[in-house]
């Protein structure tokens, strides 16, 4: 209610600035003129005499001169006063001002404007959530601390997951190289050092992260991590088959309470497989919608708070956006966009990836065609 | 609450803006002064709203609400409060935002402190203003709003560009845009001459003052640019010739001419029609600044063309505005009274020969900054204009130009002595003599072009000084009569020297920055030894460094010189984790008006480190020069007495007076 009464005061005051000189009487002599311009310049001209930096036939020719002009002007002055205004045309604008501004403002901000938003400094919603600003000065003083004992394997392995969910994926990567050093191989750090790699390559799974997943399989087969990210790579080469192989048999062979379970059943019906046996609650809404999102490593955002799991979705679609912009023949991807900025609820978006990628793709009909019937299965015409 | 207040401030702007362009006008036809006083009142409460709405944007990126989107792309909670603040403006929507800001600004101050303008010529000029803002203001609520908001704030934004993370950023485009931006008074106060069809002598005194103003701001944020690109960059050059640069050089180089020819207005009564197109053009080059920056098209034509609406949105305002402009000038012109008479040679016609080579110099950098741009268009080929083409066009034009520049001072009103100017010039010249045989004699065998225009720059420092000597009689009175004639100098006349004068001074450190630069680029380890110009400079190491948000490596060096110790230097490379970006923070030691530069390179496997060593000669002066021509600026502002120039009784018989246009 507040917000409306200032916007109401502010819309007064812009108001009152236009009725106020409509409201006085126009005084004819409001203004400057030439003439009084001409009367300095012939003041200037004898006290120039006078500190004697002008001769005086000079002077003499330069008085004329400005007279002259001095005439001039008087003569037009005399013909340009000011009349007294009609009282209609003040009335008119007056009008103009009591109605055109808050109609302007107000079209123009309604559309804009987000009202129902209220503000969001920092170091209020630092007070009321998680406190992120102590959680970066632990995250200093824990680089400084490992600065000097670089050898110190349990410092590195505290710090890599925090680094990986600050979204600082080259120094997770970093951490987690150094953990694994220092503190001993195991298959979790190398399935996380994939992760941290996929991040840093905005949801991509690259060569380096791949190896790493295989890794960590190698030593113990049953990662499920490792294994989901090795069903992502299949899927990301565009290997559905292999993937819904893999993600079935960690769904056959994992325990029926394991908290991934959703997101490797949401994942099997994006590759198109069939979920084995018991399947509740596929698709259901909330953090289950989520992995249709670019990447996987939404996994890691399992036990985040909602408003950090939004964040960092958002910043996953962000990314997967300029990866797409620089490279725009990712067919598969401008879908997962598209998806992602339609589940995130964000409509005007989504059309806008839309018409990007049909621009991006223009060139090559095959392409065309795939995009325009993935477009159908999201329910979008094609 | 401050969001969405600052937006809605914003959309009052517009509307007031609006109301301010048309009701004006109405009341300049039926010359109403109430209506036409509306100008007045709008004006200030249109800069009173901008003023909100940046005040808002400002305190949303000091209080880092990232549920601003302008904020969370461009902030984050570790950056320095300074940053944070400078930020604001290191965006797109905010610099925008800012740009309407000080059109506001100039707006208010015409309202404020134009009492001394005829009523209806102030309505007009305001109007006009209001044209622009509205424009503008339209651009950034459809285009570059930098109030949208985010329904879900992310908890951390993405950082400003690294480069940008300077205290440069605080000066040079607040500077830059009071200068670009101030041009639009002369641009509004020409169209409003033109709607009104009457311009005099009065006009040119009105317009001179804005005029100076924005011409020294530009001159400034031009200076401070290029420092900025010197030290900041890491390459120790100060002028690439980019198109960025060249956007802001333009409307320097027209405004610069567009000062001189007011001046000749104002005093004679003289080359009105000329001044008028040059007001015109110097805000129309200002406005195609601003749409070469920021629409995009610099960084890559498909860029721009991928995402047009900016891009387009401006190109309509310029097309709108200048066309506008030329057109009502082309109809307009015709009906104004041609001004005084004046031979050849004198004042008037030293004045005319600077504007031709002003405003040449300005179409060769138009054509070097767009030719490439519409080749690319329409042929897709992409070539580059580089300095090459630069030096070879600009140096011949501005060789005559600095020639006459001591010349223009020393001649007379109406006709001049061309002869007499000569003689008393004698002493520049000997000056100019003995100063390039005392340089070509240092650097015997060396570069030869160089010697001449180190004569050539002493020649146009002491011309100046020549003219402050004729004036107060030096040597010729005596001492205390001189100095009491100084004192009575008019300050304009103590302003023409220094600016006049920083001319030089710029070019002396042009010449020997470019001409004896010397330096040392390679991989130095720690206690590698490097000589540079009778400098030796050891490394001493390498250290990291944790910053509030990047981390640093700084390497020491030791500067020392005949074995004495001078002083230590500490370059340092940052790297930017929130944007993967590393900048380099060059370490600068002054020597007189002489530097020491070092910027480091990557570290290589083996622990050795890039370094680029550069001694650069004089290279201070590039800008003292420039803010000397400032200062000169700022005095001649302050001179607000206005003389109309005196001209000598013919006492010959009449010979060939030329009309001025």
């Amino acid at each position: 209610m507040t917000l409306w009464f200032v916007f109401a005061l502010m819309t007064v005051a812009a108001i009152f600035a236009v009725l106020w000189p409509l409201s006085r009487r126009g005084r004819a002599d409001s203004g400057g003129s030439e003439v009084v311009v001409y009367r300095d310049q012939l003041a200037e001209i004898d006290r120039d005499m006078a500190a004697g930096i002008i001769g005086a036939a000079e002077a003499d020719a330069a008085r004329i001169e400005i007279s002259r002009r001095l005439l001039a002007a008087a003569d037009q002055s005399g013909q340009n006063t000011p009349v007294q205004g009609s009282l209609r045309l003040r009335r008119a604008a007056a009008l103009v001002a009591l109605v055109g501004l808050p109609v302007i403002a107000s079209g123009f901000y309604l559309a804009l404007g987000s009202p129902r938003l209220g503000d969001f400094p920092l170091a209020e919603r630092s007070k009321v959530a998680d406190a992120n600003q102590p959680l970066a000065n632990l995250v200093a003083q824990v680089e400084a601390h490992l600065e000097k004992n670089p050898t110190d394997g349990r410092g590195w392995t505290v710090l890599a997951p925090v680094l990986s969910r600050l979204g600082r994926y080259d120094d997770a990567v970093r951490a987690y190289r150094n953990a694994i050093t220092y503190a001993g191989d195991s298959a979790d750090r190398r399935a996380d050092l994939g992760e941290a790699l996929m991040g840093s390559a905005g949801g991509v799974v690259t060569a380096d992260a791949k190896a790493e997943f295989e890794r960590a399989v190698a030593l113990n087969g049953d990662d499920a991590k490792a294994n989901y990210f090795l069903g992502l790579a299949a899927e990301q080469d565009g290997r559905k088959a292999d993937a819904a192989a893999l993600w079935q048999k960690m769904l056959a062979k994992g325990p029926s309470d394991a908290p991934w379970r959703p997101l490797v059943q949401a994942a099997l019906v994006r590759v198109g497989g069939t979920v084995p046996d018991v399947a509740p609650g596929v698709g259901a809404p909330g953090g289950v919608s989520a992995p249709a999102l670019p990447d996987g490593a939404v996994a890691a955002a399992k036990d985040m708070s909602e408003a950090d799991r939004g964040a960092m979705i958002k910043g996953m679609v962000d990314r997967l956006a300029t990866r797409l912009k620089t490279n725009g023949d990712d067919v598969e991807g401008w879908l997962r966009l598209v998806r992602a900025y339609l589940v995130m609820g964000e409509r005007d978006k989504a059309m806008s990836a839309l018409a990007d990628a049909r621009q991006a793709v223009a060139k090559d009909a095959d392409r065309l065609r795939q995009l325009n019937e993935g477009l159908k299965n999201l329910g979008l015409d094609g | 609450m401050i969001a969405e207040s600052g937006h809605y401030a914003l959309v009052l702007a517009l509307g007031l803006a609006l109301i301010q362009s048309i009701v004006p006008i109405i009341g300049a036809r039926w010359r109403d002064a109430a209506l036409m006083n509306v100008a007045r009142s709008t004006a200030l409460a249109q800069l009173l709203f901008v003023a909100a709405s940046f005040a808002a944007l400002v305190t949303l990126h000091v209080t880092s609400d990232f549920s601003v989107a302008n904020v969370y792309e461009n902030s984050h909670s570790l950056k320095p409060l300074l940053y944070k603040i400078t930020g604001v403006w290191g965006n797109h929507e905010g610099s925008m935002l800012l740009w309407v800001s000080i059109l506001a600004l100039f707006g208010g101050l015409v309202a404020a402190f134009g009492n001394n303008l005829p009523l209806s010529l102030r309505a007009h000029v305001l109007a006009v203003q209001a044209w622009v803002a509205s424009a503008f203001y339209l651009f950034i609520l459809i285009t570059s709003n930098p109030f949208l908001r985010i329904a879900n704030p992310p908890i951390e934004g993405r950082d400003l560009n690294p480069v940008l993370q300077d205290i440069g950023l605080a000066v040079h485009p607040p500077m830059l845009y009071l200068g670009y931006v101030g041009f639009s008074i002369s641009f509004s106060f020409a169209v409003a001459a033109l709607l009104e069809g009457r311009i005099d002598a009065a006009w040119a005194r009105w317009v001179r003052p804005w005029t100076l103003m924005a011409w020294i701001f530009l001159t400034l944020g031009i200076a401070m640019g290029s420092y900025w690109a010197y030290y900041e960059l890491g390459w120790g050059g100060w002028w690439f010739w980019d198109p960025v640069e060249n956007a802001s050089l333009m409307p320097w180089l027209a405004g610069t001419a567009l000062l001189h020819s007011a001046l000749v207005m104002e005093k004679r009564n003289a080359l009105k029609v000329w001044t008028v197109l040059l007001s015109i053009l110097t805000f129309s080059l200002s406005l195609l600044g601003t749409f070469l920056v920021r629409s995009g098209v610099l960084t890559s034509v498909h860029a721009f063309a991928t995402d047009p609406t900016r891009g387009v949105f401006i190109l309509l305002i310029l097309f709108v505005f200048i066309g506008g402009s030329l057109s009502l000038y082309a109809w307009r012109a015709p009906a104004l009274k041609q001004g005084g008479l004046f031979a050849p040679i004198s004042r008037e016609g030293a004045l005319v020969l600077n504007n031709l080579l002003l405003t040449t110099a300005c179409a060769t950098v138009f054509i070097g900054t767009l030719y490439p741009l519409a080749l690319e268009v329409l042929t897709g080929e992409k070539i580059s204009v580089g300095a090459p083409f630069f030096n070879f066009t600009f140096a011949p034009l501005f060789v005559p130009l600095l020639l006459a520049v001591p010349f223009g001072p020393l001649l007379a009103w109406k006709r001049g002595d061309l002869l007499g100017a000569a003689q008393r010039l004698m002493v520049a010249g000997i000056a100019a003599l003995v100063a390039m045989a005392l340089v070509l004699a240092w650097t015997y065998g060396g570069a030869t072009l160089a010697p001449l225009a180190i004569g050539l720059a002493a020649f146009v420092i002491v011309g100046a000084l020549c003219d402050l000597a004729e004036r107060i009689a030096l040597f010729r009175i005596p001492l205390s009569l001189s100095l009491r004639r100084a004192r009575g100098l008019p300050r304009a006349t103590w302003g023409t020297a220094f600016a006049h004068a920083g001319l030089g001074i710029a070019l002396i450190g042009i010449v020997c920055e470019t001409t004896w630069n010397s330096e040392y680029i390679g991989s130095m380890k720690p206690d590698d030894v490097a000589r540079v110009a009778g400098y030796e400079l050891r490394l001493d190491g390498l250290n990291p460094r944790q910053g509030p948000n990047f981390r640093e490596m700084i390497a020491q060096f030791t500067v020392t010189r005949d074995g004495e110790k001078v002083s230590v230097m500490t370059p340092s490379k940052r790297n930017f984790t929130t944007r993967g970006a590393s900048t380099t923070e060059a370490a600068l030691l002054t020597r007189g008006a002489s530097q020491l530069y070092i910027s480091l390179g990557d570290v290589s496997a083996d622990g050795a480190i890039a370094v680029r060593i550069y001694h650069k000669p004089l290279v201070l002066m590039i800008w003292w020069g420039p803010v000397l021509m400032a200062f000169g600026g700022l005095l001649s502002l302050s001179d607000r007495r206005l003389r109309v120039g005196a001209p000598k009784p013919a006492k010959a018989a009449a010979r060939a007076l030329q009309a001025a246009e």
